[in-house]
């Protein structure tokens, strides 16, 4: 269990100030670190990859510092967003490599192990000049998970990568988050973090904005409505019931019935109006056949915590 | 394993350095030396004159600078450039072993690439009279390392490594060495020719610089480069995207 401490840190680059007093802990599991291009993600994880000094502040792992501080690579992988790999290598050159940099006992079974997780054993005799852009993702993560590392750091490894990849990755990484290792990867786009970290740092022009599981920065949010889609088996009785209490303010009818049909209900007061839902459908016997929030989505937050 | 050279480091950079097209450089430019000798001895009888004249106008002056620089500059330089030195810097290494296995393979490239085509070119051109041929190969492997070490430097505190490095090497050694005479105290090319003047018979070879200050120079600046490069890498930040 290895846990990455960012400490009151500041870095600023001459005048400009890239990430601003941050405070965070990235513990094992899968967070994601969310945030609009240049608000200081990557500077964050090269500081967390000991590639940049903090200005102010420390960055320690399990209370070690990371900054030159180079026996802390045994415990971190790192994935790069930049494309520069050794590309007159093999991939099978390029991970054995990395294996003896790490001063492996065995590179080539280490080697041979991270190209099968990452399923590009088939591809590893090819020079990574001839690979795809998901392939050089891919080997990178061979490169990166070759020593089992209990730390994964990842930059943007989402792109470029094909839906089928995209999947293929978050699955690996999700198990690595459920067997205990730290995975932190940084993106700007929303659905990636959604489907991958229920944990978010989201980090906005330099200054961390938000922290947690998602969907509860999203009820801390108050002053903005929640959005809800009921289906039930009366929509029409429901919604006259619903609009009657001071927690809703406003509720939109679709027409028809069953699947079609439904109910857009807007809510001020989330505690309430989840109280008040299900006893109003009891009393007036009505069956609710899908309640679902319709605007939970990471997309909202963001969009929230940018503009605010 | 040893703390100061890394076989992994090292294959990694020879094999940079010899894939690349800047490779075609190390090789064309020791073939020519060999060309122009066959060529001169062809036309001409061996002559010590003309092989001063060559080994220590062309391959002193010339090859071995520029040999440095593309070896010196590219054993690390594109690796910064395109961000793969992240690869070797994520890892358990000390970064003193990584600036001095790449400076040792630097320095065997440029060796091999200066010092024994000089060697050959001087048998060719007068049979190695006067001791001519081993003086300036001595000269050429003494300046290898010096030049390897700076330009070395030169790639890891710049993007333009290479056109530093031939400003140096031309502009500096070349020009401002034949017209400023306090120039060519700080010239690596005037410390190698020291040694060559030693080792050299007769009053062919000359140097304007003192054996005894030029190893010294020699010594120092190497070390010097090399501990500077070794720390611009232990506090190497990454270029970020935004």
């Amino acid at each position: 269990m290895t846990t990455i401490a960012i400490d009151n840190v500041s870095r600023w680059f001459g005048n400009v100030v890239a990430v601003n007093d941050v405070t965070m802990t990235i513990g094992p599991g899968v967070t994601g670190l969310l945030g609009p291009n240049g608000a200081g993600k990557s500077t964050l994880i090269n500081m967390m990859g000991g590639f940049l000094a903090p200005s102010t502040g420390s960055v320690t792992l399990d209370g070690d510092p990371i900054w030159r501080n180079e026996q802390v690579y045994r415990r971190i992988g790192l994935v790069p967003e930049r494309e520069g790999m050794y590309d007159f290598l093999t991939g099978r050159e390029f991970v054995i490599a990395n294996a003896e940099l790490h001063g492996l006992p065995d590179p080539r079974a280490a080697a041979r192990k991270a190209l099968d997780t990452v399923e590009m054993d088939y591809a590893g005799s090819r020079k990574i000049s001839t690979y795809s852009k998901g392939m050089r993702q891919r080997v990178k993560m061979a490169s990166a998970l070759v020593h089992e590392p209990s730390v994964l750091l990842l930059d943007e490894p989402f792109n470029g990568m094909d839906p089928r990849q995209r999947m293929q990755l978050m699955d690996l990484l999700r198990r690595m988050g459920d067997n205990g290792t730290t995975v932190l990867f940084s993106s700007h786009i929303l659905e990636e973090v959604e489907q991958l970290a229920s944990h978010i740092e989201v980090i906005v022009a330099g200054r961390h904005a938000a922290s947690g599981d998602f969907r509860k920065i999203r009820r801390l949010m108050t002053d903005r409505p929640h959005r809800y889609l009921v289906r039930s088996s009366d929509d029409r009785a429901l919604a006259a019931a619903l609009i009657a209490d001071p927690s809703t303010t406003g509720i939109q009818v679709d027409a028809g019935d069953g699947a079609d049909g439904g109910l857009h209900i807007q809510a001020v007061d989330f505690t309430r109006f989840t109280e008040l839902l299900p006893r109003v459908a009891r009393d007036q016997g009505i069956r609710l056949l899908t309640v679902s929030p319709s605007d939970e989505s990471l997309e909202s937050v963001f969009s929230y915590l940018v503009a605010a | 394993m040893s703390s100061l050279y890394h076989p992994t480091v090292a294959r990694l950079t020879y094999r940079a350095l010899l894939g690349r097209r800047r490779a075609l450089i190390l090789f064309s430019l020791p073939a020519l030396l060999l060309l122009i000798a066959v060529a001169v001895r062809l036309l001409t009888s061996a002559d010590d004159a003309t092989a001063d004249g060559i080994l220590g106008g062309f391959a002193i002056a010339t090859m071995v600078p520029l040999i440095g620089v593309i070896a010196g500059t590219g054993a690390i330089g594109p690796e910064i450039d395109d961000g793969s030195v992240l690869y070797l810097l994520a890892k358990p290494v000390k970064r003193s072993t990584i600036v001095i296995t790449k400076l040792i393979v630097a320095i065997g490239v440029t060796a091999a690439f200066s010092a024994i085509p000089t060697l050959l070119a001087g048998f060719i051109l007068n049979g190695n009279g006067h001791q001519i041929a081993i003086a300036y190969a001595v000269a050429a492997a003494v300046a290898s390392v010096a030049y390897s070490a700076i330009f070395l430097l030169l790639g890891t505190v710049t993007r333009h490594a290479v056109v530093a490095g031939l400003v140096y090497a031309l502009v500096w050694e070349a020009l401002f060495g034949s017209l400023v005479s306090g120039a060519r105290t700080l010239s690596v090319q005037q410390w190698a020719l020291a040694l060559a003047q030693k080792i050299g018979e007769g009053d062919l070879i000359t140097s304007d610089v003192a054996l005894p200050t030029a190893v010294v120079l020699l010594v120092s600046v190497t070390l010097a480069a090399t501990w500077y490069a070794g720390s611009k890498l232990r506090s190497l930040t990454v270029a970020g995207e935004e």
